[in-house]
């Protein structure tokens, strides 16, 4: 229960973000003449400001808030930060490209902040009710911005298909939810996580169980639950599909954490289970199918699918390593992804550069953005000094700690698949023709992010000690 | 054992609210569907006054058949429905339609069955006394306990409006409008020039013309 | 006489004693209140032909007296036209669910203290409730009339309401914030004490808004668009006639008559005196003037009366607004203002002003 005002310090950074999203809301319909540019601002304000709050006072130990319905503890403090980092680094990407098509209008900045904050409530929850408010705050957010293009037939395709899934994993998961509910008679996640614990062969609670499972698959994009992540990738606007494909992979994996580790902990044993197959079945797929892409954006859609089958063993593996190596992939992951959209979303500012083709050469026309996507690149496949090697690697280890060795195998067999079409991509830039010599600009702005993206992935790698104890501590 | 009132009209309400939701979906017109379904509504909402849950029957009635439901209406009257396309295929699809329905009671069953909510299991409520504010008891946990779902859920629905609006508002340039406030701020001197000139003698040969037009039209 | 009703009355068994009884009330409410529909379409006629300076109706009875009584039996007498294809069931059921709430909101109106048929609780949420169903009657009139005028005046209708109702619940919630209870005998009780304890002093701008939302929800004019004789005819009851037609006319005017006293009894203090708190106490004491002074159910009526003469005025002075400026009007200023207002109304809350808020 809510005792004094100032309790809530705690949940500051989301009522500072709830509220710069209603002034860019408000702001937005009075600037006028250069519309996007104090959108884009006040965003990034909004952003770094609740970075500011958030970091201000890290909690060391778990509080709640509203009777459990809001937990800050130090894993939430980790994740949202990820967040918000990852999302003004998102911004910063899309603006150029947002310039270029007419978009550069305040409704991206305003959901997108909106969406930030249901990633936020999401990865605060302490309750099945608060866990769905946060994910769908977040969800319909997406599905807007993957419209906001609304002269672009393939956009309002990918929106409606999106839309469509979407409704029906949420649908899917309430029903779970509800179950689970009438099961254990609360909404409470602890409550739920001692009822589970207490009474796991319990067949309803195994049917709530499934449901969830397929509501946490769709959104993260597990197979046989993907079909929308390639089609909204390759629809959205590349300032969109760079949207989706960064920080709400953090919020999948919060997801997944709240609700399977905390919440049904109880019946590790029966979830690992329907994981492992997900989880097979994304790598292999995602990889193999990517191959076949001629499309860039399609392209890094299934190799999302991938990741996420990665992401999924570390859940698997259900020790205290397995969970931090998760948590330390889906980190480093969405800072991948949200290098490699920003590639590409600088290069689709005057026009659409979607092919595989159009990164012909690319080291002849602009030889730093080329580097940095070599090392994006090189870092989706694993190559060793950058970060996505030691990322895989401690999934690996968690695994095979557990005795799941041919897990490993099958996913250091399909991942050296897949460093084909990671490769596939250097090759383009480097050793092939450009078909046009005009040089690609980043800008300042975009271009100094980018770098900072980068470098990050590659000092990650070199010193990826850090962050791994961080996400080992919060984990446990 | 004979029905107490309170009973008999239980069972009438939920009798009738079965055949509407049965009508919803068997309805061959659409507009029809959307009838029934403002019953079943409307039925369901009794069934809480029964459980003396005023506020949300009255608000199931003034929010769902009062607000949402004529939207609907509104929608299903304008669109050109093709009722043969729709039943195309409910009988290929019914077999399967059964089976999840039966899937699906048998889950409810399952979770809601005695075995859990049982008379052994949830105690009955105590009936409230004559000066039991339902709509308040809502209210207190609704802005204490639950504050930040409802905040949150608040969010969802701004949401939800900006979205809506960024996807359907079109600011053509060729649609003309009036801006009453600019109407009203006109005056005079926006309108009608008043120009000083000397005055002009008719040319000589236009004088011949009888009753003709003075020379003020080329003013 | 009355010794044979008693004893007749106590011989019926109990369960139908209740029923009965509740019957009789209904139609205690019910045929008054006919009768006061039937004379407010004459005060109309009447009314607006003397703002036109005109007569009015003067043929019928002793200046034009009996005329509404001549229009009832003209509209019993007519035929009912059922348009070709027109879905028959839904066209006849229509005026039933126009009128039927318009009646059914009366149940929980306080005439004078402990004057009303049911004394329930959520009575403001049951008369929001009740008046937002009425629009059900005129779009199933107007779908099932197979009519395209009578379609359009129906989507006219369907979007007005939804517009103003939102507005008018917002106008609610300021009353239920200021009057602590939804019960409207309650809410009558708390403007005790003198004129300026009305609520229509802390909530003139939500007054405002009420009024006029009462207006557009009743479709009169000017914001009669969902008939607009000029543009499509008379809207969702063209095809409409005989008694058919006079049920909706009946229902038009008993919701006329149910917002003029809602709002009577919700910001101008319903049954209360407008000389209580002030005029010294030897002037209630005066025989029959002290009682007329007095708080009563004429006041009421009085205050009803009042409201009603605007929306007849209105109707003889204004020109009917254009449609997208009903829109506008209602989600662009109505709403934003109530909103705003509720927003000072708690701050007033916060600080006790009184001596509404006190």
């Amino acid at each position: 229960m809510l005792s004094t005002l100032s309790d809530l310090t705690l949940m500051a950074p989301e009522l500072w973000l709830a509220a710069m999203a209603c002034v860019v809301l408000v702001a937005d319909v009075y600037a006028g003449g250069g519309r996007g540019t104090v959108a884009y601002l006040l965003a990034q304000l909004a952003l770094l400001g609740g970075m500011w709050l958030l970091l201000a006072d890290a909690v060391p130990a778990p509080e709640a808030l509203f009777g459990g319905a809001f937990l800050r503890d130090p894993l939430a403090d980790v994740l949202k930060a990820a967040v918000l980092v990852l999302t003004v680094a998102v911004f910063a990407y899309a603006r150029g490209y947002l310039q270029g098509r007419g978009l550069d209008r305040g409704e991206y900045y305003v959901l997108g902040l909106f969406g930030v904050l249901g990633m936020m409530v999401l990865i605060s929850a302490g309750n099945l009710l608060t866990l769905y408010l946060g994910l769908e705050l977040l969800a319909l957010s997406l599905y807007a911005m993957v419209a906001l293009h609304r002269d672009s037939l393939e956009a309002s395709e990918a929106a409606m298909k999106y839309f469509v899934l979407g409704a029906l994993a949420s649908g899917m998961m309430l029903y779970g939810i509800s179950l689970l509910y009438g099961v254990t008679g609360s909404l409470a996640l602890d409550v739920v996580a001692r009822a589970a614990a207490a009474d796991a062969s319990d067949p309803v609670m195994l049917l709530a169980l499934a449901f969830v499972i397929v509501g946490v698959a769709f959104k993260l994009g597990a197979v046989p639950f993907h079909m929308w992540i390639p089609d909204v990738y390759h629809g959205a606007p590349a300032a969109v599909a760079l949207y989706v494909g960064a920080a709400p992979k953090i919020a999948g994996f919060a997801l997944a954490m709240r609700l399977l580790v905390e919440g049904l902990g109880g019946l590790q044993a029966e979830w690992a289970d329907m994981l492992v197959v997900l989880a097979v079945l994304s790598i292999a797929i995602g990889n193999v199918v990517a191959i076949a892409q001629t499309n860039i954006k399609r392209m890094l859609g299934y190799s999302t699918i991938s990741h996420i089958g990665f992401l999924l063993l570390g859940l698997i593996a259900g020790t205290r390593d397995g969970y931090g190596a998760a948590m330390f992939y889906a980190l480093t992951y969405a800072l991948m992804a949200a290098g490699a959209f920003g590639v590409v979303a600088i290069m689709s500012r005057r026009s659409e550069a979607e092919l595989l083709d159009d990164y012909r050469g690319l080291n002849a026309r602009n030889p730093w953005l080329a580097f940095m996507m070599l090392i994006l690149m090189f870092s989706m496949a694993g190559v060793p000094p950058t970060v996505g090697f030691y990322a895989k690697l401690t999934v690996l280890k968690a695994v095979i700690d557990v005795g799941a060795l041919w897990l490993a195998v099958v996913a250091v067999a399909f991942s050296i698949v897949g460093a084909f079409y990671y490769l596939r991509v250097v090759k383009l830039m480097y050793f092939d023709e450009p078909p046009e010599e005009a040089a690609v600009r980043a800008g300042l702005q975009a271009g100094t992010v980018l770098s900072a993206n980068g470098l990050a992935v590659l000092g990650l790698g070199l010193l990826p000690g850090a962050l791994l104890a961080l996400c080992l501590q919060v984990v446990g | 054992m004979a029905l107490t009132f309170q009973q008999f009209l239980f069972y009438a309400f939920a009798a009738v609210l079965v055949g509407a939701a049965l009508g919803v979906i068997t309805a061959r017109n659409p507009v029809h569907s959307v009838l029934y379904l403002v019953l079943a509504f409307f039925t369901s909402a009794a069934l809480w006054l029964l459980m003396e849950a005023e506020f949300l029957a009255l608000t199931l009635v003034l929010v769902y058949v009062g607000a949402v439901m004529v939207l609907f209406l509104f929608v299903v009257m304008m669109l050109d429905i093709d009722l043969a396309a729709l039943r195309a295929g409910f009988t290929r699809y019914l077999p399967l339609g059964l089976v999840v329905a039966a899937l699906i009671v048998w889950e409810m069953a399952s979770v809601l069955g005695p075995a859990r909510f049982g008379p052994g299991r949830v105690a009955a409520p105590a009936p409230h006394g004559a000066g039991y504010s339902n709509t308040k008891a809502l209210g207190e946990t609704l802005y204490t306990q639950h504050l930040y779902a409802f905040e949150v859920a608040a969010l969802i629905l701004l949401v939800a409006i900006v979205a809506a609006i960024a996807l359907t508002l079109r600011r053509r340039p060729d649609t003309r409008r009036q801006d009453p406030a600019r109407q009203v701020r006109v005056r005079r001197r926006d309108r009608v020039r008043l120009v000083r000139m000397a005055p002009e003698r008719r040319p000589a040969p236009a004088a011949s013309e009888p009753g003709g037009r003075t020379g003020t039209e080329e003013a | 006489m009355i010794e044979t009703i008693q004893s007749l009355w106590a011989a019926v068994p109990e369960p139908v004693q209740i029923p009965v009884l509740i019957v009789v009330k209904i139609l205690v409410i019910v045929l008054p209140l006919m009768g006061a529909v039937a004379y407010l379409t004459f005060a109309e006629r009447k009314i607006i032909g003397y703002i036109q300076v005109r007569i009015g109706p003067n043929r019928v009875g002793p200046r034009g007296w009996l005329q509404p009584i001549a229009d009832a039996v003209k509209l019993l007498t007519k035929e009912i036209v059922l348009p070709a294809n027109a879905s028959r069931f839904l066209f006849l059921i229509a005026p039933v669910l126009a009128i039927g709430p318009a009646l059914a909101a009366w149940a929980v109106v306080p005439f004078d203290e402990g004057l009303l048929l049911a004394d329930i609780d959520a009575a403001l949420l049951y008369v929001l409730a009740l008046t937002s169903l009425a629009v059900y009657g005129i779009i199933i009139a107007g779908w099932a009339s197979n009519s395209k005028y009578a379609l359009l005046g129906a989507m006219r209708s369907a979007a007005q309401m939804v517009a103003y109702e939102i507005a008018m619940g917002f106008a609610l919630v300021g009353v239920l914030m200021v009057g602590d209870s939804l019960n409207l005998r309650e809410i009558v009780l708390r403007q005790a004490g003198s004129p300026l304890h009305w609520f229509v002093w802390p909530l003139l701008p939500l007054f405002v808004v009420y009024f006029v939302s009462g207006v557009a929800e009743t479709n009169r004019a000017p914001f009669d668009v969902a008939e607009g004789e000029s543009e499509i005819v008379a809207g969702f009851h063209v095809e409409y006639s005989g008694i058919a037609f006079g049920v909706f006319f009946l229902a038009e005017y008993a919701n006329m008559i149910l917002i003029s006293t809602l709002a009577s009894l919700m910001f101008l203090g319903g049954w209360l005196s407008p000389f209580e708190g002030w005029a010294p106490e030897s002037w209630f004491a005066v025989p029959v003037l002290g009682t007329l002074l007095a708080s009563g159910i004429h006041w009421l009526l009085a205050k009803t009366a009042f409201f009603l003469f605007c929306f007849l005025w209105f109707r003889a002075t204004f020109p009917r607004y254009r449609y997208d400026q009903i829109m506008r009007l209602g989600w662009k200023v109505f709403l934003p203002l109530t909103i705003v207002w509720l927003f000072v109304e708690g701050l007033a809350q916060y600080f006790r002003i009184g001596p509404w808020f006190a």
